[in-house]
C-alpha cells in the first residue's frame, strides 16, 4: 500500500503522534497463535443442543404438527413450536419503526420459504437433536410459489407475505422509495443519444469463517446470559426483549471478536429462540449453524436487478438518468427495505447530472430471505452505474475514463436528493489510477480538481 | 483457442454509517490511578480491529502512547448502546464518540495537572509519551502517571468521560426524495487487466490497481489489510460467488466451501493499493469507513475488463465460464 500524501495536502494535518501510525493490532498474537475466545469456546454443565426442523417446501401451508415421536426420542429435553414463543411475529428493523411485523421465529401455520424454521429441538447432544428433528412430523398443503421479481410483482402472482398484503414493501412514498430532480424526458429528447440498459446480480453468501450461533446461560438471578457472535449487540438485546416478552434488564449479552461478518451476522435469528430454549428448561443452550445453515439458511446479500436509461450528449455529459432498482428480499423483510431505500441514495452514481429520476422497490420472493451484506443498496448499484458508464462513453466514442472525468462530481454540486457535495475526491482517485495503470488521459483532466484550490 | 487481455476501469462513492443516519453510538473513557485508560463500548470487533483503532484515537485525544490504553467491547452490561458494526459506521460512529469521552477525560487531566504544578490548565500540553508540560517551559512537566495518582488518592477527581455520537435521522421526502443520506462519501478508482480464454470462458485477472480515498488513514497497516481483502471480495463476486447458480431458480445452491466458489491462493491477482487522504468534517480525524466501499469497484472494473478482452458484455453477476462462453457463442451466430 502507498499513501498519496501530495492529494489535498492542504486540507490535513500530518502532525500527530498515533493517528497515521501503523501500530500492530494488539489482539494479532491472540489470533495466529489460536488463544483468542471465541463465543463457542465456551462449554457449561448440562449445556443442550438446539437443532431446527426445517420447512422442506418453498411455500406450504402447515395442516398440523406431530412432535410426540421427537419428544420420545433418548436424550431430548423439549420441543418448541410457534405457541410457545411469546411474540412470534416479529421485524428487526421495527427498532427503528420500520414495520410492519412479518415474520415468525417458529413457523405459524404457513411455511414461506424453503428451510424456513417450524420445530426447534433441544436435546442432551447435537446428534440426539438432529435425530429427533428427524422423528418431527410436518404435514403440509403445498402452494404456488414465486420465484422471479417481475413475476412477483404481477398481478394474481401467489402473495408471498400476508403482512405485506403485496408483494412488495409499502414505503410512505409508496411502492418505492422515489427520487425526482429536473426533467429526464426533457432530458432524454435534448439527448444525442439515450441508452437503455438492465443488469442483474444473484444472491451471494458471507461466508464467514465462523458460522452464526450463540450459547445462553441462565444465571441464578432469573437473568441469562447470550454468549453470541452478533455484530450489533443492543440491536439483539433489543428485538430479543420485544420477541421473547422479556424486560431488558433479563438479558446480558456478550460478544467478543467474531469471526467475520460482513453483515451477515445482524439479524436477530438465533439468539431469541436460544434464550427461549434457555427459560423453559433452566439449562444452558447452543444453538450453533451448521456450514449448510450458514450457506443456505442464514441471509443471503439479496438479487438485485436494476435498469438504468440513460441521455448522453456527443460531448460525453450526461444530461438525464433514470434508475430503477428492485431488490429480492425473499419471504421477509429483515434489513431489505432499508438496503433498497439505500439504494435511492447511491443512485445516480459519483456523477452530477441535471435531470434524475429513481425508483427503487423492495420486493417479496418465495426465497431465503435476504438481509445486510458489506456495501448492500451500493454494491450492485456501482456494477450496474459503473458497466452502464462504460458503455456510454464506447457509444459516443470516448475514453472510459476521460467520459467520467467530465461527468464526475465536485464540491459544491447540488445531488439529485438535493445535497450539495462535500469532500469529493473522485476526480483525484481517477487522477492517481490514471498515473497507476498508464491509463493515459488528456492533460487537462490532470489538471481538474474537486474543489477550487486556494479556497 | 486464443487468450485476450483486457482491461476496464470502475470509478465509485461510498456513504459511510447508516443510511439517513438515526444511528447512535455511545463511548466511556476513564483512567486509572496509575494513568492508564480505558475504553468501554458495545462496537464488536468483526475482526477489521476494532479494538486497535480505538485505543489509538483515545490514545491521540489523551495525549499518551496507545499501549497505554485498554478497549472493552461488546457487553451489553458495562458497554453503552451502540446500534452496531456494519454499514462501514464502527469507525466513524464510535471513534467519534470515543473523541467526545476522551476530550472529557483529558480536560479533567490537565486540571488535575495544572493543580500539582500551580499553573493554568490552557498552559499545559501532552507530549504523546505520558507527560504533560508547561507550553514553552518543558522543563516544567509532570507524569501523567503522577496526575493520575493525585486525582484518585489526593484531589478526588474522577478522569473520565463519556460520548456520543449521533447523525439525527433524515426522512426522504415522499416525492421528490430529497433526504441526507451519509454526512461523508469515500472515493475509489480501480483498474483491473484480465486474460479470457475464449475457448473455455475461463477469466483471469492479472492486475487490480486500486485507488481509494478513505478520509484519513488510522493506522495504515489496519487500513491495508481491510483494503487488499476487500479487493479480493469484489474479485470473487464478480467472477465466482452465488447461493442461487441459476437465480431465480432456487436449484443447485452450494452447502459448503467446496461448493460455494471463491478465488484460492493460486487465483490472486497482483493488488496494488494507492491511498488518498481527503479528511472528511465529521470523521474521527477525518476518517470516513474504507471497509465497505473496498469490495465494490473490482467488480464492474472486472466486467468492464472482460468486454475490452472478448467483446462480450456480461451483464449478470457472477460473470461465469458458461455465460462468457454462452455470449460468445451468441456473438459469432449473430448475422452480421
Amino acid at each position: 500500500m502507498e499513501l498519496r500524501k501530495n492529494y489535498f495536502a492542504d486540507q490535513r494535518k500530518d502532525d500527530l503522534h498515533e493517528i497515521g501510525q501503523p501500530r500492530p493490532r494488539s489482539d494479532s498474537p491472540g489470533h495466529v497463535t489460536g488463544k483468542t475466545a471465541y463465543f463457542a469456546d465456551r462449554n457449561f454443565p448440562g449445556m443442550l443442543h438446539l437443532k431446527m426442523v426445517r420447512s422442506p417446501h418453498h411455500h406450504a401451508r402447515i395442516r398440523s404438527i406431530d412432535t410426540s415421536e421427537a419428544e420420545k426420542h433418548p436424550g431430548v429435553v423439549k420441543v418448541l413450536t410457534a405457541k410457545d414463543v411469546p411474540h412470534n411475529v416479529y421485524t428487526i428493523l421495527i427498532l427503528i419503526q420500520i414495520g410492519p411485523e412479518d415474520e415468525t421465529v417458529l413457523a405459524d401455520g404457513k411455511v414461506r420459504w424453503k428451510g424456513e424454521a417450524v420445530v426447534a429441538v433441544l436435546a442432551e447432544t447435537e446428534r440426539a437433536a438432529q435425530e429427533a428433528a428427524a422423528k418431527v412430523k410436518v404435514d403440509y398443503e403445498v402452494l404456488p410459489a414465486v420465484f422471479d421479481m417481475e413475476e412477483a410483482l404481477k398481478p394474481g402472482a401467489p402473495l408471498v407475505n400476508e403482512y405485506h398484503g403485496q408483494n412488495y414493501y409499502l414505503y410512505d412514498s409508496g411502492e418505492c422509495r422515489k427520487v425526482r430532480f429536473g426533467d429526464v424526458e426533457a432530458g432524454f429528447a435534448g439527448a444525442d443519444h439515450v441508452l437503455e440498459q438492465t443488469y442483474q446480480s444473484s444472491p451471494i453468501e458471507h461466508a464467514p469463517t465462523e458460522t452464526t450461533g450463540c450459547i445462553v446461560a441462565p444465571e441464578g438471578n432469573d437473568r441469562f446470559t447470550c454468549y453470541t457472535n452478533t455484530q450489533a449487540m443492543f440491536f439483539t438485546l433489543d428485538n430479543a426483549s420485544i420477541i421473547l416478552q422479556m424486560p431488558g434488564n433479563k438479558l446480558h449479552f456478550v460478544g467478543g471478536t467474531v469471526g467475520g461478518g460482513f453483515g451477515g451476522k445482524v439479524d436477530v435469528i438465533v439468539e431469541p429462540i436460544a434464550i427461549l430454549g434457555a427459560k423453559l428448561t433452566g439449562r444452558p443452550v447452543s444453538f450453533i449453524y451448521s456450514r449448510e445453515e450458514e450457506m443456505q439458511i442464514s441471509s443471503p446479500r439479496a438479487a438485485e436487478k436494476v435498469v438504468i436509461k440513460d441521455g448522453v450528449m456527443n460531448d460525453g455529459r450526461i444530461v438525464a438518468r433514470k434508475v430503477t432498482g428492485y431488490t429480492d428480499a425473499g419471504a421477509y423483510s429483515r434489513h431489505s427495505p432499508y438496503g433498497a431505500q439505500k439504494g435511492a441514495g447511491h443512485y445516480p452514481g459519483p456523477y452530477t447530472i441535471p435531470n434524475v429520476w429513481i425508483d427503487t422497490y423492495c420486493v417479496y420472493t418465495n426465497r431465503t430471505p435476504s438481509s445486510a451484506m458489506r456495501g448492500f443498496g451500493v454494491t450492485i448499484g456501482d456494477f450496474a452505474l459503473e458497466v452502464q458508464m462504460d458503455k456510454l462513453a464506447r457509444l459516443i466514442g470516448m475514453d472510459p475514463l476521460e467520459f467520467r472525468f467530465i461527468n464526475a462530481y465536485r464540491d459544491g454540486d447540488m445531488k439529485a436528493h438535493r445535497q450539495p457535495t462535500e469532500g469529493a475526491a473522485l476526480i483525484e482517485c481517477m487522477q492517481e489510477a490514471s498515473r497507476a495503470a498508464n491509463w493515459p488521459v488528456a492533460e487537462k483532466y490532470l489538471s481538474m480538481s474537486s474543489y477550487p484550490k486556494g479556497a | 483457442m486464443a487468450i485476450r487481455r483486457g482491461r476496464g476501469v470502475a470509478a465509485i462513492n461510498y456513504p459511510t454509517g447508516m443510511n439517513l443516519g438515526g444511528d447512535p453510538t455511545q463511548a466511556l473513557v476513564h483512567s486509572t490511578p496509575t494513568g492508564n485508560f480505558m475504553v468501554t463500548l458495545s462496537s464488536v470487533d468483526l475482526g477489521q480491529g476494532m479494538k486497535q483503532i480505538m485505543a489509538q484515537i483515545c490514545a491521540e485525544t489523551i495525549g499518551v502512547p496507545t499501549d497505554r490504553v485498554v478497549v472493552d467491547t461488546a457487553d451489553t452490561d458495562t458497554g453503552p448502546h451502540c446500534m452496531g458494526t456494519f454499514a462501514s459506521r464502527g469507525t466513524h460512529r464510535a471513534g467519534n464518540a470515543v473523541i467526545q469521552a476522551a476530550r472529557e477525560a483529558r480536560q479533567v487531566m490537565l486540571e488535575v495537572a495544572a493543580e500539582e504544578l500551580e499553573v493554568n490548565a490552557s498552559d499545559l500540553e501532552t507530549d504523546g509519551e505520558g507527560n504533560i508540560l508547561v507550553k514553552g517551559a518543558p522543563q516544567k512537566s509532570i507524569s501523567i502517571f503522577d496526575v493520575a495518582l493525585s486525582a484518585h488518592f489526593k484531589r478526588g477527581r474522577s478522569i473520565s468521560g463519556r460520548g456520543m455520537f449521533l447523525i439525527p435521522r433524515s426522512y426522504p421526502e415522499k416525492e421528490t426524495g430529497a433526504m441526507k443520506p451519509s454526512t461523508c462519501y469515500a472515493h475509489a478508482c480501480t483498474v483491473a487487466e484480465v486474460e479470457v480464454d475464449d475457448e473455455t470462458g475461463e477469466v483471469t485477472v492479472l492486475t487490480v490497481k486500486n485507488v481509494f480515498e478513505i478520509g484519513r488513514a488510522l493506522n495504515p497497516k489496519m487500513v491495508e489489510q481491510q483494503l487488499v481483502g476487500g479487493s479480493w471480495m469484489g474479485i470473487s463476486h464478480a467472477l465466482y460467488e452465488t447461493t442461487e447458480p441459476y437465480y431465480p431458480n432456487r436449484d443447485h445452491g452450494g452447502t459448503d466451501f467446496n461448493q460455494y466458489l471463491m478465488p484460492g491462493p493460486g487465483d490472486l491477482a497482483q493488488t496494488e493499493i494507492i491511498v488518498l487522504e481527503r479528511p472528511s468534517a465529521d470523521g474521527p480525524y477525518g476518517a470516513k469507513g474504507p471497509g465497505e466501499m473496498c469490495a465494490n469497484p473490482q467488480i464492474p472494473a472486472v466486467a468492464n475488463a472482460v468486454f475490452d478482452a472478448v467483446g462480450v458484455r456480461i451483464d449478470t453477476l457472477p460473470i461465469t465460464p458458461e455465460r462468457i462462453l454462452r455470449a460468445l457463442k451468441t456473438q459469432a451466430d449473430a448475422p452480421n
